[in-house]
């Protein structure tokens, strides 16, 4: 049993005072904190300044947490690799077997395309990458989904920017500092991503439920076509988002839509590509509007050509 | 103060002893450096999907407040909460308000029942800890986000059971805040 704390301040008015002054500023720190609190739920951008100070001071440990990570991380790989080698060979020689000829159909699948592209007058168009970075960071203890990566303001980073793996979509820039910038991971609760289905481009809502997997909500209504296995990628609606980043794989379905996990899992990607703002009407190689209809007679006023849209707030 | 490390040193006379006197500096931001590094490292561990790991800083607040009442002022919350606010990704000024507040509940509780042993400590800071977390998610979904109280199941039960861990390494903390360094001149 521990003995309780002498209270007693005794007739020392010093000490008096300085207990009663603790109090005070006790109670103003939750007074202090219920306004700070208030003010940042109005304003979501409030005190970005703080965090991305913050993120920047504390960027170089948490770099070298990475790396201990990323090599612990090969590391138990590389053992469990030895436990099932043998297996492993095999399996993957019929899967490279049957790769081959996929990729052999998928070179065909390619060429076809670009010749109807080239048709079309649509080029191909690949996002160029902004940035590479280090994920160094997460909201771990928090409900929210955020993450910091080891790239800034400094290296071109903007906030709204779409943050991705080789996997696939990993989340967006909210707020930047000079050397880290913080990523709204996908399965953040308040992420909403517009996608399609990769087979057939049926139209949904990909939605971060907070613990890794991501809630489908079909747009349709009527019969739900989704099925565990389905591959969703992005639909590049509303900008942000490259159409086609891929983003989630079906699970388990429910009675208006599914449960699908996320591709590229933040756990196992530590290199993270922060691709340029998508923007549908900043793309040259689009086909301009059609504009009104031409008529036989010059309009009086010459329709202007729809005016580019501004940046995208990064608040849906 | 009384040296309790358990470590063989070499042993020294009276005299030598006096010339080496523990640092202030070490001995009053121990708990202040400890539990702002106990704010920064789940960030740093890994990568998760979900919140899993237990708000570290927090139990080291609760910790130190159990272990040491008298080391930390009742308006450390505002500080300390500050600092993790930066780094937790809640809205800025929840862990203010919710340190700040645990504090003072700390110190009530302590004035109402002021002799304690490990099972009732362990059973007040496992009410801290649920309630914290559940608040949290409450001002996180105010914030924008929707998590269901589901999803913080894991992480509640984690950070009870981390709790008495989370003691010990404050309590060797409190006795290496209090190594003697050899003064010079």
């Amino acid at each position: 049993m521990a003995p309780p704390v002498n209270r007693r301040s005794g007739n020392s008015r010093r000490a008096q005072y300085s207990r009663f002054y603790a109090y005070v500023a006790a109670v103003l720190g939750v007074l202090v904190g219920g306004y700070f609190l208030l003010t940042s739920l109005g304003n979501h951008a409030g005190f970005s300044w703080a965090r991305g100070a913050a993120a920047d001071v504390t960027e170089p440990v948490a770099r070298v947490t990475t790396a201990t990570r990323a090599g612990a991380d090969s590391g138990i790989d590389t053992l469990a690799g030895f436990a099932t080698w043998g297996s492993q060979n095999a399996q993957l020689k019929r899967e490279v077997a049957l790769a081959r000829v996929q990729l052999a159909e998928a070179a065909a699948t390619a060429d076809e395309n670009r010749r109807l592209k080239d048709l079309l007058h649509l080029s191909t168009q690949d996002p160029h990458a902004v940035a590479t970075a280090w994920m160094v960071a997460s909201s771990n203890t928090s409900s929210r989904r955020y993450a910091t990566i080891s790239a800034g303001s400094n290296q071109g980073v903007r906030p709204g920017m779409a943050v991705r793996t080789s996997l696939g979509l990993v989340g967006r820039v909210l707020e930047t500092g000079h050397f880290a910038a913080r990523v709204l991971l996908i399965t953040d609760s308040e992420s909403k991503v517009p996608v399609r289905r990769a087979s057939d481009g049926t139209p949904a809502f990909a939605q971060g439920l907070g613990d890794g997997t991501l809630q489908i909500q079909l747009l349709t209504l009527g019969i739900n076509p989704l099925k565990p296995g389905d591959a969703f990628v992005a639909s590049g609606s509303g900008g942000l988002y490259w159409p086609g980043t891929p983003i989630a794989v079906v699970t388990s379905v429910t009675r208006d839509g599914a449960i699908a996990h996320m591709l590229s899992d933040p756990g196992a990607s530590e290199l993270v590509e922060v691709e340029p703002l998508w923007n549908p009407m900043d793309d040259p190689s689009l086909p301009a509007p059609s504009g009104p209809p031409q008529v036989a007679h010059p309009l009086p006023h010459p329709a202007k050509p729809a005016k580019p849209k501004p940046a995208h707030k990064h608040w849906l | 103060m009384k040296d309790q490390r358990a470590s063989p040193r070499p042993i020294r006379t009276n005299k030598q002893r006096a010339a080496l006197t523990p640092s202030p500096a070490l001995a009053y931001l121990a708990p202040w450096l400890s539990i702002i590094v106990a704010s920064m490292l789940p960030g740093w561990v890994i990568i998760s999907a979900g919140p899993l790991i237990p708000p570290l800083g927090y139990l080291m607040l609760v910790a130190w407040r159990q272990l040491r009442p008298d080391l930390l002022p009742v308006w450390a919350g505002l500080p300390l909460g500050l600092i993790d606010d930066l780094f937790s990704g809640q809205p800025f000024g929840s862990a203010i308000l919710l340190w700040s507040v645990t504090m003072l509940a700390l110190d009530v509780l302590e004035h109402r029942f002021p002799w304690r042993n490990f099972v009732t400590e362990w059973l007040v800071a496992a009410a801290m800890i649920i309630a914290y977390l559940m608040m949290s998610l409450e001002i996180a979904n105010a914030g924008g986000g929707a998590t269901s109280l589901l999803v913080l199941a894991p992480q509640m039960l984690l950070g009870v059971l981390a709790y008495p861990v989370m003691g010990r390494v404050v309590a060797r903390i409190d006795q290496a805040r209090l190594t003697r360094f050899r003064v010079f001149g």
